[in-house]
């Protein structure tokens, strides 16, 4: 049974992995860029919900949706300023661009909150879930969490596969050139992929700091770039990846912290993470390109 | 008046002046093309029109608008569609979807069904791969997919670059006889192609490029029995 409670809670830890690695992996898709500054725009996301529910006093339901809708603003505030002057400019310079807006993000956060720690009001106020006459309690967060993930996984899904505007970040994402000859704006899809992404962010935000309720500037670097991971592991560029790669590293964590070492935890998802780019570089579910006739 | 009035385009490479003070037109009705040797400049030409490449001087005119500073993805929106050098199909996409983002500026349903009808009328090859990839298409198969996807937005001009490139003679014949199919409909023509001889039978204008500047103009007829081009061009 207690594997089970830690399998669960595994789950539900990765369910947060999976949401932010969907943000990494459609931009990364979409906009062939790594965005590091993804795990911080969570970490805004949950300052706001905080500041509007704990000193507000506004719904919590509410919060997270202003909240939201504040971190999508954001992150296409973030993409006009900082990556779009760089379309065209090699990797690197944009990866340090996106590194540097990472530091930006938390000293932010640090100038207007402050380095104390806020302790995270949870949202979530349904009672949890007793099952085997209470052996296994799934908490009310768990359940959340891993219900939004499969919803937003479902939707997410559905809106590329049936609008055209999923069908115009897929054509991006292969060729950016042929997409302008379609008459697509790629420009407004690129910047449609970081609005997605960041109004995510603001909800795995939510769902960590309701389960791990400590809130500080640096909240969103370990959880973006363990979601990082996730994404390569799922093969990064692909939605369904990022989704199994998540859950995969959320249990991972979960379990080695219960059986081997809550210190090593750290290390052993990272060693899968070079396990991974050794045996499989384009992650679970990525393909390597069609050979073209 | 002149479809497409194109005046002195002048496209820069970083330093490398790629396209020297060109000007052409193209008549509604026309079938237009432009030759010349590898690295002439045509395909730039072709991509600087429709915004992959930034104009640097020059001025470009079409349906008696200036266009000049609006060469971008808004132009599928008044007519102009490009089957790009490549092909550049979406390879990890179905036929079909191709097909339909080929319609991305289009609206109503129904007009892109009639459509996509009279896109696999054309090429019926494309209908029965419909849910096939598009990167699993044959050479021939994914020139056809590129034009298809191209008619897919109901254009008025369409420019094709080297719709004959890297194809066997029997697919070059097919390519040949859809554009002029698709030219007795209605739809204007700016033809980028190697094959000289091929493009100068059908063509009703023709330019002759030379490292970014036009050499010679004039009826394809007479340039076929040019000395110069026939050397040049023609092989003979």
């Amino acid at each position: 049974m207690d594997f089970l409670t830690y399998f669960v809670n595994g789950l539900s830890l990765g369910s947060i992995y999976a949401i932010i690695a969907l943000g990494y992996t459609m931009v990364y898709g979409i906009a062939k860029m790594l965005n590091f500054a993804h795990g911080d725009v969570l970490m805004i996301g949950s300052y706001i919900t905080f500041v509007f529910m704990s000193q507000m006093g506004i719904n919590p339901i509410i919060s997270v949706l202003l909240a939201a809708i504040c971190c999508t603003f954001i992150g296409v505030i973030i993409e006009r300023i900082a990556y779009k002057p760089l379309r065209g400019a090699n990797s690197l310079a944009v990866l340090i661009t996106a590194i540097g807006v990472s530091y930006f993000l938390q000293n932010i956060a640090l100038l207007i909150f402050g380095a104390n720690t806020k302790s995270f009001k949870s949202i979530v106020t349904i009672p949890p879930l007793k099952l085997f006459g209470g052996q296994l309690i799934i908490s009310s967060e768990s359940i959340v969490t891993i219900t939004l993930c499969i919803v937003i996984m479902l939707a997410l899904t559905t809106f590329i596969n049936k609008t055209k505007m999923g069908q115009a970040m897929l054509a991006v994402s292969e060729d950016r050139s042929a997409s302008t000859l379609m008459g697509i704006n790629v420009n407004g899809t690129i910047a449609m992929t970081f609005a997605i992404g960041s109004f995510l962010a603001a909800f795995a935000g939510v769902l960590l700091c309701s389960a791990y309720p400590t809130l500080t500037p640096t909240t969103g670097a370990m959880p973006g770039i363990k979601a990082f991971v996730a994404a390569v592991i799922g093969g990064i560029g692909s939605i369904p990846g990022a989704f199994i790669g998540g859950l995969i590293l959320g249990v991972l964590e979960n379990l080695s912290k219960a059986y081997i070492s809550a210190q090593l935890s750290d290390a052993i998802v990272f060693s899968v993470l070079i396990i991974m780019l050794l045996v499989k570089p384009s992650g679970i579910l990525g393909k390597s390109n069609i050979e073209k006739v | 008046m002149a479809l497409l009035d194109v005046k002195k385009m002048n496209v820069y490479y970083g330093m490398i002046h790629a396209v020297k003070d060109i000007s052409f037109t193209v008549d509604e009705g026309d079938i237009v093309t432009l030759i010349g040797a590898n690295g002439a400049g045509k395909t730039t030409i072709l991509q600087t029109l429709t915004g992959i490449v930034p104009l640097k001087t020059g001025k470009v005119k079409y349906d008696g608008k200036d266009i000049s500073h609006h060469l971008n993805h808004k132009l599928v929106y008044s007519g102009i569609a490009h089957v790009p050098e490549g092909r550049r199909i979406f390879a990890k996409l179905s036929v079909l979807q191709n097909l339909k983002l080929g319609a991305f500026t289009r609206n109503s349903k129904d007009e892109i069904d009639e459509s996509l009808e009279n896109v696999y009328k054309k090429f019926p090859i494309l209908k029965e791969r419909s849910k096939q990839l598009a990167g699993t298409l044959s050479g021939g198969e994914q020139q056809m997919l590129a034009v298809g996807r191209a008619l897919m937005s109901k254009p008025k001009l369409l420019f094709l670059d080297e719709p004959s490139m890297g194809l066997s003679p029997i697919y070059v014949n097919t390519i040949f006889d859809i554009i002029e199919e698709v030219h007795k409909e209605g739809v204007s023509i700016l033809l980028v192609e190697q094959n000289a001889k091929k493009v100068l039978s059908i063509a009703s204008k023709a330019y002759v490029l030379e490292t970014g500047k036009i050499v010679k103009e004039g009826n394809p007829k007479e340039l076929l029995n040019d000395p110069v081009i026939k050397s040049s061009y023609l092989g003979e």
